[in-house]
């Protein structure tokens, strides 16, 4: 499959995969594994990020293939999530970041004015941010003018596994970006990703679909060739659709 | 104030309500994405008896699509038992001739110590009522002294006014539990027949004040045993929905302590059996997938160990519930009886057994950073 870049980092994979809500940490790191991502998120919140030596969960996600992208879930602000950005730079020696502030803890839906007001902070500080938002391109074009390494645009309310509810929205924002496209939350089957590929996205973000899929491992594998499926399907440019059969040229037989 | 809303129900006429739901009143409510307080009545009737298998499949799904397949675990400090009111239910009750104990720094840091050597990030600070000995002032320094040792501090002790929780808020209060004992406010009085908790408006409305101190978290909860639990189910349903709509950053919890026949003691008015125990907490878990709900060592180790999952989001395990009861093991001095006595590492196995990964942490303390302005 052809490269992603991101900040000028090579990804072989476009399955990034999310770590909350598995069953065992061991679980979680055969399904890193088996999805051959090379991006792994997890929230700050859920470790010890200053002794990530005695951290269960960091120690079955850290990977020479994996770049890790700390997330600031549970901020709900600007200020808390350039404080635990701050927090996660120096004890994890990363200034990648997931930008992540929901105020709403019932559907964790991200606010559009804070995130875009640390992204512009953190930016200047130094951070590589890719921010979790609505689907919505004007913010993404205004988040790409601040320096957001990426869009993280949502399918649909996060752990609902409903889909691309957002795919018209999702087209503008990528026919729009000068910046890599990543779908996160709401994916909840491989065939959301795969037209979410399909449709030009650059990646997919993926956690609760796996997570509490039956079969955690073999349903990160059948994301990982649903996403190669969906990208190489894009490549190829994929057949107009059409609702009926071109059979004859009537209005334009004259023409001949 | 949810006070002016919970004065324009009676609680005879939900009880009526509640009683006349039909089979097929419960079926719709299965079948519905979003419940409104008509559907919840409809869980909670009679008429869902026959529906627990459905309403506990609804609830494992519900809670691993929300939570993931993991439990949290969290533990009880008790602090203080010394008590001004006179809950007729509870050990700690002024009129009872116990040893009262209100603990010092050394004996909180000596209970740490053992609490730490557990595993726990999560602690949750109790007191009695006790304005002079356990006041704001009191507990403030207990929450300054415990903070550090913790990434997530919660209370459950008297109600206070929101200029005092927002002074715990400022030293690493995150979140809060005050149970309403009883909705049903003609009843109330019968319970708490003197002291400051006789006020149930001012308990009632305690939540209000939390969401207005934006704490993190708010916990709410009926003792079950004193009324209908049907009815009381009915009006936390509701209280919760206010709160949510009203203090929306805010995040919720539901705890569901149950009062046990044992001898010697206050006898419930209404015995919850396991059943009814555990169709209300599905039926919480159905109207609200977002909503945390514990299970404490009140209720025994094949309820537990059955209910991971299904609804359930958080347990503790290893408690005492007297204070000073981690360092120096003693029965004499505790508020109830546990049920579960299982270490938590025992738990834990139980947990891991089903499937499930303990979550000791989900918070830190960068998020209780002092705000610029």
């Amino acid at each position: 499959m052809d490269t992603l870049i991101i900040a000028n980092k090579t990804f072989h994979s476009r399955l990034f995969l999310g770590t909350g809500k598995f069953s065992s940490n061991e679980i979680m790191q055969k399904a890193i594994s088996a999805s051959e991502t090379e991006m792994v998120t997890a929230a700050l919140k859920r470790v010890n990020a200053d002794n990530s030596e005695e951290d269960d969960m960091l120690q079955h996600i850290f990977h020479e293939n994996i770049t890790f992208l700390p997330n600031t879930s549970g901020a709900r602000d600007a200020e808390e999530a350039v404080f635990a950005a701050q927090i996660a730079q120096e004890a994890l020696q990363t200034n990648w970041l997931k930008l992540e502030i929901h105020p709403d803890p019932r559907y964790l839906l991200p606010d559009p004015i804070q995130t875009l007001k640390a992204t512009e902070k953190l930016v200047k500080m130094g951070f590589i941010v890719l921010p979790y938002i609505q689907a919505d391109p004007v913010l993404c074009k205004l988040l790409e003018e601040v320096g957001a390494a990426a869009v993280m645009p949502l399918g649909s309310p996060i752990g609902t596994n409903k889909g691309l509810k957002t795919r018209d929205m999702i087209e503008i924002i990528v026919e729009q970006a000068n910046v890599p496209v990543i779908v996160d939350a709401g994916i909840g089957a491989p065939s959301h990703a795969a037209e979410a590929m399909e449709m030009g996205v650059d990646a997919c973000l993926i956690n609760t679909a796996i997570a509490i899929a039956g079969n955690p491992i073999e349903m990160a594998t059948a994301f990982k060739l649903a996403v190669q499926a969906g990208r190489m399907a894009y490549k190829a440019r994929l057949a107009a659709m059409s609702d009926s059969a071109e059979a004859s040229s009537p209005l334009t037989s004259f023409l001949q | 104030m949810f006070s002016e809303i919970a004065e324009k129900y009676s609680w005879t006429q939900i009880e009526s309500e509640i009683n006349a739901k039909s089979k097929s009143d419960v079926e719709h409510a299965l079948q519905v994405a979003n419940l409104t307080i008509e559907d919840f009545k409809a869980l909670v009737s009679p008429a869902a008896a026959e529906y627990l298998e459905s309403m506990a499949q609804k609830s494992r799904i519900a809670t691993q699509k929300r939570f993931g397949k993991t439990i949290q675990f969290y533990i009880p400090l008790y602090l203080s038992n010394k008590c001004i009111n006179h809950c007729v239910y509870c050990g700690f009750n002024f009129n009872n001739k116990i040893e009262r104990i209100v603990l010092s720094d050394e004996q909180i840091l000596r209970e740490v110590a053992v609490i730490k050597e557990m595993g726990y990030e999560h602690i949750l600070l109790l007191t009695g009522e006790s304005p002079k000995h356990a006041g704001v002032d009191y507990i403030e320094h207990a929450i300054k002294l415990v903070h550090p040792h913790f990434k997530q501090v919660t209370l459950e002790v008297q109600p206070m006014s929101m200029e005092d929780y927002q002074r715990l808020i400022a030293v690493g209060l995150h979140g809060v539990y005050v149970y309403q004992e009883t909705y049903n406010k003609e009843r109330y009085p019968t319970y708490h027949p003197a002291g400051i908790k006789s006020d149930y408006q001012w308990r009632l409305n305690t939540p209000d004040r939390l969401g207005k101190a934006e704490v993190h978290k708010i916990g709410l909860g009926a003792l079950l045993g004193l009324e209908n639990w049907r009815v009381e189910a009915v009006f936390m349903a509701m209280h919760l929905q206010y709160l949510e709509k009203k203090y929306w950053k805010t995040k919720y919890a539901l705890a569901f302590p149950r009062i046990r026949p044992h001898a010697g003691e206050f006898m419930p008015n209404y015995i919850v059996s396991d059943k009814e125990l555990a169709q209300m907490i599905w039926a919480f878990r159905i109207f609200d997938n977002d909503v945390e709900i514990s299970l404490t060592t009140r209720e025994d180790t094949e309820f537990r160990n059955h209910m991971i999952g299904l609804g359930v989001t958080a347990i503790s395990a290893g408690s005492k519930t007297m204070p000073g009861g981690y360092a120096q093991d003693s029965e004499d001095l505790e508020q109830f009886a546990i049920n579960d006595n299982r270490h938590p590492k025992e738990m834990l196995e139980v947990v891991k057994k089903a499937g499930y990964e303990v979550v000791w942490k989900d918070w830190d303390s960068y998020f209780e950073i002092e705000k610029e302005g």
